[in-house]
C-alpha cells in the first residue's frame, strides 16, 4: 500500500469516526449521569436512520435533507425523555443491572416496531443536497458529504464541551458524574436532570444516525452492530469522558479502515486478509487498552455508587420442603419422555431449557456468588461448541469424547480470559468480557479453513446409543442435573464462601488472608468448563453450529434469564432460563413480531418482579409470614 | 524483645509528606496508643504496617521479618490481626459464617470445594464468638447487626487467626461512649489473656488514658511524643497540638 493511499484511509477513518463518536458520546453522558448502561443506544441510532430517511425521501429537497436530520435528532431526543420518564425511572431503585434487563427489552421491541412501520427491506436515502460531488484528494475522489462529516465530529464535541463547561444543566451534569448521591443531597431535582440527559444521549444517537442516510442504508440489522460498537468505543475512551470518546472513535475508525486499506498481504507465503480481521482488530485494541489502562484512554476510576439494591440473603442448605420440590421436578423430568410420548416436540424444547438452563446456571456461578458481570458468556459456550463440532468434523471423534472435551476448551479459554478480566471490575469487566467473546466469535467466523466461517460446521450427531431423541434427553437431563448441581456444591463449599467473601468486601477479604483475584480467576474457570458442557450438547443436538448461535444474543440471553430469575437466589437462574426458553420457543412459533412480544413481558416482569421471578417470589412469603406473625 | 520495629517510615502525597521519619516499637504484650490531631497521619502510619500504602522509606520489622513489599493477605499470614476504621463484615453471611471464613483461610482450606463451609470450624467460631460476646447472635445475617455489635464480631474475626499483634484503626469511632469503653474493655482483658501486643489510633482521650500502657503522639506527620500517660498529659508540646498556643488568634487581633 503507497503512503497516498494509506492516507486516503486515514480520512475514510475520519468520517467514519464522527457517526460512531456520536453514539457513543451519547451512551457514554448516559452512563456517566445516570449509571445506566443502555443497550437501547443502538436502537436509537437505528430509529435515527428510518426516520431521517422517511423525511427526506417524502418532503425531499434541500430542506426534506438538511431539515430533516434536525427534526430527527429532536424526535429520538423526545423519545429518549420519554423512555426514561415512562420506563427507566421506575426501576432506578431496582438491583444493579436491571436497568440493562429492560434497555435490552427496548431494544427487542423498537427493532419490531421499526420492522412493522418500515419493513423489512434496506432503505437508502438521497445524496446529500449541496453535497453530491467529490473532490480529489491524494490522487483519489473523496465524496464531498465524507468530508462534511469529517468535521461534524470535532464540531459537535466542540459544542458539547461548551455546553458542559458554560451552562448549569452542564455543571449539573458533571457533578452528578462525580457523586450523584452529593448532587441529590444539594437539593437539585435529579429527575429533570436524568431526563434531560437522557433525551441529549437519544438527541446524539438520533443525529448520529441521521447523518448515515446518505452513506449506508437503513437496516434493521443496525441496531446491535452500532451498540456494539458504541461499547467498544466508550469503554477504550473512558466511561463518561466525551473527548475519551472522540480520540477512541478516530483510534478505532482508523484502524478499521487500514485493515481495509490493506487487504490480502503476503508475509513470505502465509497470507492475511486483513480486510476480515476488522472485528477482531477493534476488540484487541480494546481489550489492550483495558489491560493497559484498565479505565479507558481518558477515563479515571469508578466512585462506588452506594448500592441502593437490597443486601443478599445469607446462603442456607435447602429446606426438607425445597429438597423434596426438587426430586418432584427430576422425576417429572426423568417420565417426561412418556409423558410427551404424543407431541415428540416437547423433548426438543425440554433439550433446548436442559441446556439453557446449565448455560444460564454457570453464568449465575461467576454473576451473583462472583459479582462479575460478564457480557461475554456466549465465548465459552462456543468453544464448548465448536470444540466438540470441530473435533467430530476433522478427527471423527465418537460423541462421548467430543462431550469430554468441549469444557476442556472451554476452560482453557475462560482461564485465558479470565487472567485478565478478574483484574478489572464493573462495566469495565463487563465489556472486556464482551471483547473476548466477539473475539471468539470473529476468529470463527472469519477462520473459514478451520471452521467453516459462517455456514459453520455440519452434520455433527450424536452416535449411538444417542442418536434417538429420547436417549439424548435422558443424556442432557444427567449433564446438566450434575453440572448444576455440582455448582451449588463448589457454592456451599470454603471456595464459594471465598468467592462471596471477595464480592462482598475485597479490601477485608484480603485482609484475612484471602487471595480475591485468585479465587475470582478459577470461579470464571470453573463457570467457563460447565458452560463448555452446555455447547457440546448444544452442537450435538441440534447437528450443527454457526457463528450466529454463540454471537452476542446468546451472552445477552443468558444475561436475561440470569436477571429474570433474580441474581441473588441459586434457583433463579434455573426458572429464569427455563421461562426465557419456552417463552421464546412458544412465541417465535406463534408471531412475526416475537422480538416485541418477548420484550414487551421482560419489560412487565422488570416492574412487576424488580428482584427476578424467584427473588419476587421469596419477598412475597417472607412478607406474608411477617403478616401473619404480627396477626396472630 | 520487640515485637513490631518501625524504622524512619516516610510518605508523601504530592507535596505533603504525611508520615515522616517515625520510628517506634512495641513491645510483645503492650498497649499502644498512636494518637494526634485530624491529618497527622495515623491512617497513613497504619495503611503502611497492614501493607496497603507502601512506605517511600523506611522499614518496618516484625518478629524479625521485614514486611516492607508485602501484601496485606500475607502480612495477615504471618500473625498479625487487623480492624477497620468503619466496620463491615461480609454482609451476605450470618455472624459465625464471618468468623468461619476467617477460620477456613487461617487453616488454608479456601481452595476445597466439597465439604459444606457451614459445618468447618463452627465450635471454634462459637467460642471466638463468645469470647465478644455474640455467641447468641451467632446464626443471624451480619447485615442486621447494629453497628456496635458489627465491631464485635470484626473483633471475633480479626482474633480467628490467633495473631500476636493486633491493629486497630479507630476501634471505637462511631459509637456511643458507654459502648466505646466495653469493648476497649474487652481488648485489653482478651490481650492480656493471650499475650497479644495491640497498636490502636484512638479520637477519645478518656479510653487512651484510661486503658494505654503507652501512647505515642503524631502531630503533622512527625513523632513528637512518647511515654506513658501522665508524661503525655503534662508533655507541653502535645499541649500545643491538642490546644493550640492561641497565638493565631493573637495575630488576627493585632491587626
Amino acid at each position: 500500500m503507497s503512503f497516498n493511499a494509506f492516507l486516503f484511509q486515514a480520512l475514510n477513518g475520519l468520517s467514519a469516526a464522527s457517526g460512531l463518536f456520536f453514539v457513543a458520546a451519547g451512551l457514554s453522558l448516559i452512563f456517566g449521569v445516570t449509571r445506566i448502561v443502555n443497550i437501547a443506544h443502538g436502537s436509537l441510532y437505528m430509529i435515527g436512520t428510518y426516520i431521517a430517511y422517511s423525511i427526506a425521501t417524502k418532503v425531499g429537497g434541500a430542506f426534506g435533507f438538511w431539515g430533516g436530520i434536525v427534526i430527527t435528532a429532536l424526535l429520538v431526543g423526545l423519545i429518549g425523555a420519554a423512555i426514561e420518564i415512562v420506563l427507566l425511572r421506575r426501576i432506578y431503585r431496582a438491583p444493579e443491572l436491571f436497568q440493562l434487563l429492560a434497555t435490552f427489552a427496548l431494544v427487542l421491541v423498537i427493532n419490531d416496531a421499526t420492522l412493522w412501520i418500515w419493513g423489512p427491506e434496506d432503505l437508502l436515502g438521497p445524496r446529500a443536497p449541496g453535497l453530491t460531488g467529490s473532490i480529489e484528494v491524494l490522487g483519489r475522489r473523496l465524496p464531498t458529504y465524507d468530508i462534511f462529516l469529517i468535521f461534524v465530529g470535532p464540531f459537535v464535541l466542540w459544542m458539547l464541551h461548551l455546553a458542559l463547561a458554560k451552562t448549569r444543566f452542564g455543571r449539573l451534569m458533571r457533578a452528578a458524574t462525580q457523586d450523584r448521591e452529593m448532587v441529590g443531597a444539594l437539593g437539585v431535582n435529579q429527575a429533570m436532570l436524568f431526563t434531560g440527559v437522557f433525551a441529549l444521549g437519544a438527541l446524539l444517537a438520533g443525529l448520529g444516525g441521521a447523518l448515515q442516510i446518505a452513506r449506508e442504508p437503513a437496516t434493521l440489522a443496525t441496531d446491535l452492530i452500532v451498540i456494539g460498537d458504541a461499547f467498544v468505543v466508550v469503554v477504550v475512551g473512558g466511561m463518561g469522558s466525551i473527548s475519551g470518546a472522540y480520540l477512541a472513535a478516530v483510534i478505532i475508525a482508523e484502524v478499521k479502515a487500514l485493515c481495509i486499506g490493506l487487504g490480502i498481504v503476503n508475509f513470505g507465503g502465509f497470507t492475511v486478509n486483513f480486510s476480515k480481521l476488522t472485528l477482531v482488530a477493534e476488540f484487541l485494541v480494546m481489550a489492550a487498552v483495558l489491560i493497559a489502562r484498565p479505565y479507558g484512554l481518558l477515563g479515571r476510576e469508578q466512585v462506588a455508587v452506594r448500592s441502593v439494591a437490597e443486601p443478599e440473603e445469607p446462603l442456607r442448605p435447602s429446606t426438607p420442603a425445597t429438597k423434596i420440590a426438587g426430586l418432584i421436578l427430576l422425576v417429572v423430568l426423568v417420565c417426561l419422555p412418556l409423558i410427551a410420548k404424543n407431541s415428540p416436540y416437547t423433548l426438543v424444547l425440554g433439550i433446548d431449557v436442559l441446556i439453557a438452563v446449565l448455560f444460564a446456571t454457570s453464568l449465575h456461578f461467576i454473576m451473583g456468588p462472583g459479582g462479575m458481570h460478564s457480557f461475554g458468556h456466549a465465548a465459552y459456550f462456543g468453544l464448548g461448541a465448536y470444540g466438540a463440532a470441530l473435533l467430530v468434523k476433522w478427527f471423527a471423534a465418537p460423541m462421548g469424547l467430543a462431550l469430554a472435551a468441549a469444557p476442556m476448551l472451554a476452560l482453557v479459554g475462560a482461564l485465558l480470559f479470565g487472567w485478565f478480566a478478574v483484574r478489572l471490575s464493573g462495566v469495565y469487566l463487563a465489556m472486556l468480557t464482551l471483547a473476548f467473546a466477539q473475539i471468539v466469535w470473529a476468529a470463527v467466523f472469519q477462520w473459514e479453513t478451520l471452521t467453516g466461517g459462517s455456514n459453520g460446521v455440519l452434520g455433527v450427531w450424536p452416535s449411538a446409543p444417542f442418536d434417538t431423541r429420547t436417549p439424548f434427553y435422558f443424556l442432557t437431563l444427567a449433564l446438566a442435573a450434575f453440572g448444576v448441581l455440582l455448582l451449588r456444591k463448589f457454592l456451599f463449599a470454603p471456595f464459594g464462601y471465598a468467592m462471596r467473601a471477595g464480592r462482598d468486601s475485597p479490601l477485608r477479604a484480603e485482609a484475612i488472608g484471602l487471595d480475591v483475584k485468585r479465587v475470582h480467576w478459577l470461579a470464571f474457570a470453573i463457570a467457563g468448563a460447565v458452560c463448555g458442557i452446555a455447547g457440546g450438547l448444544f452442537a450435538f443436538a441440534k447437528g450443527s453450529i454457526s457463528p450466529e448461535t454463540i454471537g452476542v444474543s446468546r451472552s445477552i440471553d443468558g444475561l436475561v434469564m440470569v436477571l429474570l430469575g433474580g441474581i441473588q437466589t441459586l434457583t433463579g437462574p434455573i426458572v429464569g432460563a427455563s421461562v426465557y426458553a419456552v417463552l421464546q420457543d412458544y412465541m417465535m412459533r406463534s408471531t412475526e413480531y416475537w422480538r416485541a412480544l418477548l420484550g414487551g413481558i421482560i419489560l412487565l416482569l422488570v416492574l412487576a418482579f424488580p428482584s427476578g421471578i424467584v427473588g419476587g417470589f421469596v419477598k412475597l412469603i417472607s412478607r406474608r409470614k411477617t403478616t401473619s406473625k404480627a396477626a396472630s | 524483645m520487640s515485637d513490631l520495629a518501625i524504622r524512619s517510615l516516610s510518605k508523601s502525597f504530592g507535596g505533603v509528606r504525611a508520615v515522616n521519619d517515625v520510628s517506634f516499637d512495641i513491645k510483645r504484650g503492650e498497649f499502644l496508643a498512636l494518637i494526634g490531631p485530624n491529618g497527622a497521619g495515623k491512617s497513613t502510619c497504619f495503611n503502611m504496617i497492614n501493607g496497603q500504602l507502601p512506605p517511600d522509606s523506611g522499614e518496618i520489622w516484625f518478629e524479625g521479618a521485614k514486611l516492607n513489599g508485602k501484601k496485606p493477605r500475607d502480612i495477615w499470614r504471618l500473625g498479625i490481626g487487623r480492624t477497620f476504621q468503619v466496620a463491615a463484615t461480609f454482609n451476605s453471611m450470618t455472624v459465625i459464617e464471618n468468623v468461619q471464613m476467617a477460620l477456613i483461610s487461617h487453616a488454608n482450606q479456601v481452595y476445597r470445594l466439597w465439604k459444606p463451609a457451614a459445618s468447618l470450624h463452627r465450635e471454634r467460631a462459637l467460642e471466638l464468638l463468645a469470647q465478644v460476646g455474640m455467641q447468641d447472635a451467632a446464626d443471624r445475617p451480619s447485615r442486621e447487626l447494629a453497628y456496635g455489635d458489627v465491631k464485635r464480631v470484626e473483633l471475633a474475626i480479626a482474633l480467628a487467626n490467633d495473631p500476636r499483634l493486633l491493629l486497630m484503626d479507630e476501634p471505637t469511632a462511631g459509637m456511643a461512649p458507654k459502648e466505646r469503653n466495653d469493648l476497649i474493655a474487652l481488648v485489653k482483658r482478651l490481650v492480656i489473656e493471650k499475650g497479644i501486643s495491640v497498636l490502636f489510633t484512638e479520637h477519645s482521650m478518656d479510653v487512651v488514658f484510661a486503658f494505654a500502657d503507652r501512647i505515642i503522639v503524631l502531630a503533622r506527620g512527625r513523632l513528637i511524643a512518647d511515654g506513658d500517660a501522665k508524661s503525655i498529659r503534662d508533655n507541653p508540646q502535645v499541649r500545643e497540638v491538642y490546644f493550640g498556643t492561641g497565638k493565631t488568634f493573637q495575630k488576627s487581633e493585632a491587626h
